[in-house]
């Protein structure tokens, strides 16, 4: 079986490959230039939001396009092939925490804000310095998860083009910051948004070809895939359980549930998450959002449970990390065994729009937040003539220059190992955002001061905890391996930071001044629980 | 959004705007805020808890996730799956008790305030 699959990894046809990775691109391009012809008004709403026009199903797949990255694919997979059963631990965490926006966010945010995470947390705070710190916040995970994607965009490419040399995965990476700017700013939310719902149609469906294609491999007997790929791993029936991968000690124990925690609590504090609710007219339609996501983004991770033990079974741990994207191939390499190169290169095609959907969402979502809090309400505290172009041209010109930070941050980051700057972009979510976001909405003596200390408080915490920890220095796998100034043991901050963030939240609000107008939260509840005077959808 | 160095944004205040107070205090909508909260909370807790019991399980009872059930399928597995159904099911019923339970009375209130300009 080995022997075939590099066989056939060694068939990968590059020329196939990048057609098909071209066919996608010139196609969604011209999608997004046909939806955005047809009907975009050029206001702030209709590049931020698409004037709040989709439906809630159509929010759903794009929930799920934006939020199933390349890492949740390629990176689960090989979790699982490779450690068995602690690859399957970080999809339960992906999954539960849209309860939080289910239940918590969605829907009252709707009723609250118009663009920003920054308009609601400012409804009834001072406006400049609870939308400046919203922004950072905003902007240090958008760019976290930036980096994370770009630099994982130049390690793909020479697993699925079968291309290597910096210089090659450096044009890669340059090539998705040129596509991702365009998207953005021909399309703007609505062409961002057909993106990904397009790329959540051909990543779910093709997790479903591979998954029905390996279960009939077996009979469609999982525990039969499950004893193959215990059969060749040489940790044996140890894939079945737990512990492969965080049993080690107590601090990976520990340092696991952490992660956890942050996972759970950070989906409904990601900027680019918030920002999707607002692409519907009403709450209603946000729920629907959640739903639909939820099924969505559920049944892929059920896929990925059977790629992963299939990819272990048919392809072995042994081939998946020779192969040069080691634990991230273990997909692509199934496809190959399953399908030949021309398999693999739709997987492979799959990957790369995956990627792209994700960054332009993360692109217009700082991009939006920057010019709605940082130039409009901060440097020019609302005093704009023509407040509409103003901000939609600041919006495009900021993520010209968010893509070309993107794509240097990306060539220099590429050799890094940075799995670690998506749990850190979950971890600054949960801490800095997410305990604002419920503070504003629930709790009515909390005040400016709080949200500042929460915000400010998590995100600091969270880097500093970062910066001591075994990422940054004092193990063989941290970025300065020769160094050793960690005092933290976790690699993940979430354990002390989010309630941290919590607890400052509250300290801040006792702390602020004690004046205080009850009337601006009796409007946001109202509001928020009953959609009262939101803006209407745009009619197109 | 206006822009305002004060503590709290003033409110209610702008002739012709609504009367939040008045809609806070009103009985359906503090009946609307009682359901919201009486749902939201405690499931919340709920299956924040669960989740936890689940990580704790994975993390420090190894061996009794590994118990078999039917042939590889153990109990570890069966454990994670049922976070993907209680997700789905709590979903579900959030769906239909916001359908019958907020929205008709969301609506009421709505309704009362914005024809009440």
């Amino acid at each position: 079986m080995t022997t075939t699959v590099l066989a056939a990894t060694a068939d990968s046809n590059p020329v196939l490959n990048i057609s098909i990775f071209l066919v996608f691109v010139i196609g969604t391009l011209g999608i997004v230039f046909y939806v955005n012809n047809r009907q975009a008004k050029k206001t702030a709403a209709d590049f931020y939001t698409a004037g709040g026009g989709f439906s809630g199903t159509q929010n759903g797949f794009a929930i799920a396009g934006d939020y199933l990255s390349a890492a949740s694919f390629l990176g689960i997979a090989g979790a699982i092939a490779i450690n068995g059963y602690d690859g399957f631990l970080y999809s339960i965490g992906f999954l539960v925490a849209w309860l939080v926006a289910l239940l918590l966010v969605a829907e009252l945010l709707r009723n609250t804000g118009r663009f920003t995470m920054g308009d609601v947390l400012a409804f009834r705070m001072r406006q400049r310095p609870i939308r400046a710190a919203a922004a950072t916040s905003t902007l240090a995970v958008s760019f976290f998860y930036l980096l994370a994607q770009m630099a994982g965009a130049g390690a793909l490419v020479s697993l699925l083009l079968g291309i290597s040399g910096a210089v090659a995965q450096g044009v890669v990476i340059a090539v998705v910051g040129v596509v991702m700017i365009a998207y953005v700013l021909i399309g703007g939310m609505r062409g961002t948004t057909w993106v990904q719902m397009i790329k959540a149609v051909l990543l779910i469906a093709g997790a479903l070809v591979m998954t029905v294609w390996a279960l009939s491999l077996f009979g469609f007997n999982f525990s039969a895939i499950m004893q193959a790929a215990a059969d060749g791993s040489p940790k044996g029936e140890g894939l079945f359980a737990p512990g492969q991968q965080y049993g080690k000690s107590l601090t990976s124990k520990i340092d696991f549930i952490s992660l956890g925690i942050a996972l759970v609590l950070g989906t409904a504090g990601l900027p680019h998450v918030l920002m999707r609710f607002y692409t519907v007219p009403t709450a209603k339609e946000a729920r629907r959002s959640v739903e639909v996501a939820i099924w969505l983004i559920g049944l892929f991770y059920l896929f990925t449970l059977v790629i992963g033990f299939a990819a272990g079974a048919l392809v072995g741990p042994e081939a998946i990390n020779n192969a040069p994207g080691k634990v991230n191939s273990a997909a692509p390499l199934l496809a190959a065994a399953l399908g030949g190169p021309v398999l693999l290169g739709i997987i492979a095609a799959i990957a790369f729009a995956t990627i792209l959907a994700v960054v332009a969402g993360l692109t217009i979502t700082a991009s939006a937040s920057f010019a709605h809090d940082v130039y409009i309400n901060v440097i020019k505290k609302g005093e704009v003539a023509d407040t509409e172009a103003t901000q939609v041209r600041v919006a495009r010109r900021t993520a010209i220059v968010i893509g070309i930070v993107a794509i240097v941050g990306g060539i220099l980051a590429k050799d890094q190992n940075v799995a670690f700057l998506v749990a850190l972009a979950f971890a600054v979510a949960a801490s800095a955002n997410l305990p604002t976001i419920l503070y504003s909405l629930f709790w009515k003596r909390f005040n400016t001061t709080g949200g500042l200390y929460s915000i400010y408080g998590g995100l600091i915490s969270t880097l500093v905890l970062i910066i001591f920890s075994p990422v940054v220095s004092g193990a063989e796998t941290a970025i300065f391996p020769e160094a050793d100034f960690a005092w933290f043991p976790l690699a993940n901050p979430g354990l002390v930071s989010i309630p941290l963030s919590f607890l400052l939240g509250v300290v801040g609000t006792y702390v602020g001044q004690k004046r205080h107008d009850g009337s601006k939260y009796a409007e946001m509840e109202v509001r928020s629980l009953t959609g009262a005077g939101i803006a209407k959808a745009e009619v197109h | 959004m206006s822009t305002t160095e004060s503590d709290e944004q003033p409110g209610g205040s702008t002739p012709g705007a609504p009367d939040w107070a008045a809609a806070q205090a009103s009985p359906d909508f503090q009946e609307l805020r009682r359901r919201l909260r009486g749902f939201v909370f405690p499931v919340t807790a709920g299956f924040l808890a669960w989740y936890l019991l689940y990580v704790l399980l994975a993390s420090f009872a190894p061996a009794f996730m590994a118990t078999p059930v039917l042939g590889n399928i153990n109990l570890g597995l069966i454990l994670g799956l049922l976070q993907f159904v209680s997700t789905f099911a709590i979903t579900v019923a959030y769906i239909r008790f916001a359908g019958r339970t907020l929205d008709p009375l969301s609506t009421k209130v709505r309704n009362e305030i914005e024809g009440g300009r």
